[in-house]
């Protein structure tokens, strides 16, 4: 049956098909609704939203290991959270399939980098598949179920944000029950000691090999023949923009990122007088076709920053620019950057900060757009937990004077994710900065996601809320204060109060997000 | 065949549903589909834009500049920035509202006074759409989606009883009444 489905959408359905019987993940653009499509649509599948990918990633291993289909979703950066356990659990292999879904983000258009994953398949040698469309989501992620078994493998599927928030026609299927394998008690497989590891290298390297020859074989890689004696290499997203632009040339569409497949490169480059490889990123498959001795052009003529489009590949290839005869405005157009909402609680503890003229270190969030005028109250900001551990940096590298013109400032989801740990560090390494917890009761800016601390699962069940002030107390904090941001005397007041303590302090800002019902 | 359509606007006026309708329709017409659009950070506030493409077939889910056929822009100052992505026979379908920017509310930056008249004299095909009226009548400002999508509707070839099909498998049930009702008072605006 055709529908429309968002890319995202589609992985959820390749996933059920094949009978994935848990998912775990992280929320974060562009893959978080792949989970939320699950837990809306597809119940008999075990869905959760876990503390961090790390957590996401160990529980679907878990759950692959002891004998149940599972995925894990995450975005490229949280796919740097989960890299521990992904290059072991590369080592064991599974029981049943194991799919890991990483949605990158070229253009940067929700994320602090653009880095590009389809680095890790090869550190981690682990097998890629990388759809274009919609459809391919939600067929590769089916098939990465299959090939996951097949080859002992956990298989990474990557998207892009044109391929996770795009929608396009899918054909779906029915579901088909996954066994529930016995879990094998088998320690040289499943526990990592070195003795058992040296030997599990080998067959790492063997199964790529085999997976190599089964890419030649399969269809997962094709070549289109078209008119001319031009070969393009390409593939995700960048097959479309080709397809769009050069439609009469020779096309070799790799689907299987990783292991590459080198004598369908040799062959096809054989095939044609000039060869041009078209990718987003980094070039990853130029980089591998060079080094098998092929001359190839890419990043000379391709960006090598942010999203391709079929204007910048037509431009690249064919010399073709594309316009319209209109006249331009001629004026200046105001940008329109994203902000915070009117009534976010957030603004009420920005302001107040900017009040105090406080040194802020960040973290990832809405809370983020307090660097944008008229706040202009962040003053750096890394990855998920960062505010915590570097606001120890900070008075390390200036003493406990720093430390009473500075916060850290990170919200519920993200201190849960990997918060925690630095302020157990604050404490332990004699730290006495303070950290303001925003707890609007939701993670905001993937669109309302639940955590550990909003009293509710992914599938709406009621779980225990956690409770910061008792976690930062069990932490050592001696001073933890819970604020309502409304009231901002007393905001200011408790603000200017424990930035001066002598000890860490925790300030838990909580109220509800005012896009939350 | 294939016709290309850009939806933009600021973000929470629901620009993907009105795609989404789009989609759905042209799906069951038998067409090949593919959609675009933002999330996450750059919907807070930000500009957003859905390009939908449907034909025969379809590869880039994105539209070349001046590949559009159509420019559906929910906000005054957002059709500026799409200008370039209209063909020349292109049509554009502008809704006669303004939001203000930051930069402008915060007094940095001047919203531009003559959007209007630079569309009057540079789109030949233009629609400057009066919303407001009907939004009132239909009681809810959030269905200035559908009532642009309905505007739009006169310009493709779909019947009035499949697009109302689509918004029926697409809208929430509790809000179908309202947005048959937005689509019908946006059809029924002039062509």
């Amino acid at each position: 049956m055709k529908k429309v489905l968002l890319g995202n959408e589609a992985i959820a359905r390749g996933a059920y098909e094949a009978g994935c019987r848990v998912a775990a993940g992280y929320p974060g653009t562009p893959s978080t609704e792949i989970l939320e499509a699950m837990a809306h649509s597809y119940p008999e599948v075990k869905s959760q939203w876990s503390c961090n990918e790390k957590v996401a990633f160990e529980v679907a291993a878990g759950a692959a290991i002891a004998g149940a289909r599972s995925m894990t979703t995450m975005k490229h950066v949280g796919l740097n959270v989960a890299a521990d356990p992904m290059f072991t659990f590369s080592y064991t292999g599974v029981t049943s399939g194991f799919v890991i879904i990483n949605a990158d983000d070229p253009g940067a258009w929700s994320s602090q980098n653009e880095q590009d994953n389809r680095h890790y398949a090869r550190a981690a040698k682990l097998p890629m598949l990388e759809p274009s469309d919609p459809h391919e989501a939600y067929s590769f992620t089916k098939l990465a179920f299959d090939l996951s078994e097949q080859f002992d493998r956990p298989v990474i599927v990557r998207t892009t944000t044109r391929i996770s928030h795009s929608q396009g026609v899918v054909d779906i299927g029915e579901r088909k029950e996954s066994e529930l394998r016995e879990f094998p008690i088998n320690p040289q497989k499943y526990v990592m000691i070195p003795a058992h590891a040296r030997p599990r290298h080998k067959f790492v390297e063997e199964q790529l090999e085999k997976m190599r020859e089964y890419s030649y074989t399969s269809g997962i890689n094709r070549i289109e023949k078209g008119k001319t004696k031009r070969g393009i290499i390409t593939a995700g997203i960048s097959y479309e923009y080709v397809k769009e632009t050069c439609p009469d040339d020779n096309i070799l569409k790799i689907g299987m990122m990783w292991p590459l497949p080198d004598k369908m490169i040799k062959e096809f480059a054989s095939m044609n007088d000039e060869l041009f490889v078209v990718e987003e990123l980094d070039p990853f498959i130029e980089d591998y076709i060079k080094a098998l001795g092929i001359k190839v052009i890419g990043k000379e003529i391709i960006p090598l920053c942010g999203e391709l489009n079929s204007d910048i590949v037509d431009s690249a290839l064919n010399g073709k620019k594309h316009s319209n005869s209109i006249n331009p405005y001629a004026g200046t157009i105001p940008n329109r950057p994203p902000s915070l909402c009117k009534g976010c609680p957030h603004a009420l503890v920005f302001n107040a900060i900017k009040k105090l003229n406080l040194i802020v270190n960040g973290d990832i969030g809405c809370y983020t757009l307090g660097v944008l005028p008229p706040y202009n109250a962040m003053h750096s900001q890394g990855c998920m937990g960062a505010s915590v551990s570097m606001h120890l940096g900070f008075e390390k590298a200036w003493g406990n004077a720093l430390a009473r013109k500075s916060v850290a400032v990170i919200g519920d989801s993200t201190f849960i994710h990997s918060g925690i740990t630095g302020l157990i560090d604050i404490v332990y390494n004699g730290g006495t900065g303070t950290v303001i917890i925003l707890d609007n009761r939701t993670t905001g800016m993937t669109g309302h996601q639940e955590n550990p601390s909003t009293g509710k699962t992914l599938l709406g069940d009621p779980s225990p809320e956690l409770n910061f002030e008792a976690l930062c107390l069990a932490c050592g904090v001696k001073r933890v204060v819970t604020v309502d941001p409304i009231e901002k005397e007393n905001l200011e007041r408790v603000l200017a109060e424990e930035t001066a303590a002598e000890e860490p302090s925790v300030i838990i800002v909580k109220r509800k997000c005012i896009l939350k019902k | 065949m294939e016709k290309n359509i850009i939806f933009c606007g600021v973000g929470g006026q629901g620009v993907i549903l009105a795609s989404k309708v789009l989609m759905e329709t042209a799906l069951r017409a038998g067409y090949d589909v593919k959609e675009s659009e933002v999330h996450g950070m750059a919907q807070r506030g930000g500009s957003v834009e859905c390009c939908v493409r449907f034909g025969t077939k379809i590869y880039s889910p994105l539209i070349a500049k001046g590949k559009a056929d159509y420019v559906v822009s929910l906000e005054l100052l957002e059709s500026l920035r799409k200008i370039e992505f209209l063909s020349d026979e292109g049509t554009m379908i502008v809704n006669d509202f303004k939001i203000d920017p930051v930069p402008v509310q915060q007094g940095v930056l001047e919203y531009p006074q003559d959007i209007k008249d630079y569309l009057n004299a540079n789109v030949n095909n233009l629609l400057i759409a009066e919303t407001e009226s009907v939004l009132k009548e239909i009681g809810s400002q959030k269905a200035l989606n559908i009532v642009m999508l309905g505007i739009l509707s006169n310009y493709l070839e779909f019947s009035e009883k499949e697009w109302l099909e689509s918004v029926k498998v697409c809208v929430k049930e509790k809000f179908v009444e309202m947005n048959i009702k937005a689509f019908l008072a946006g059809r029924s605006l002039k062509k």
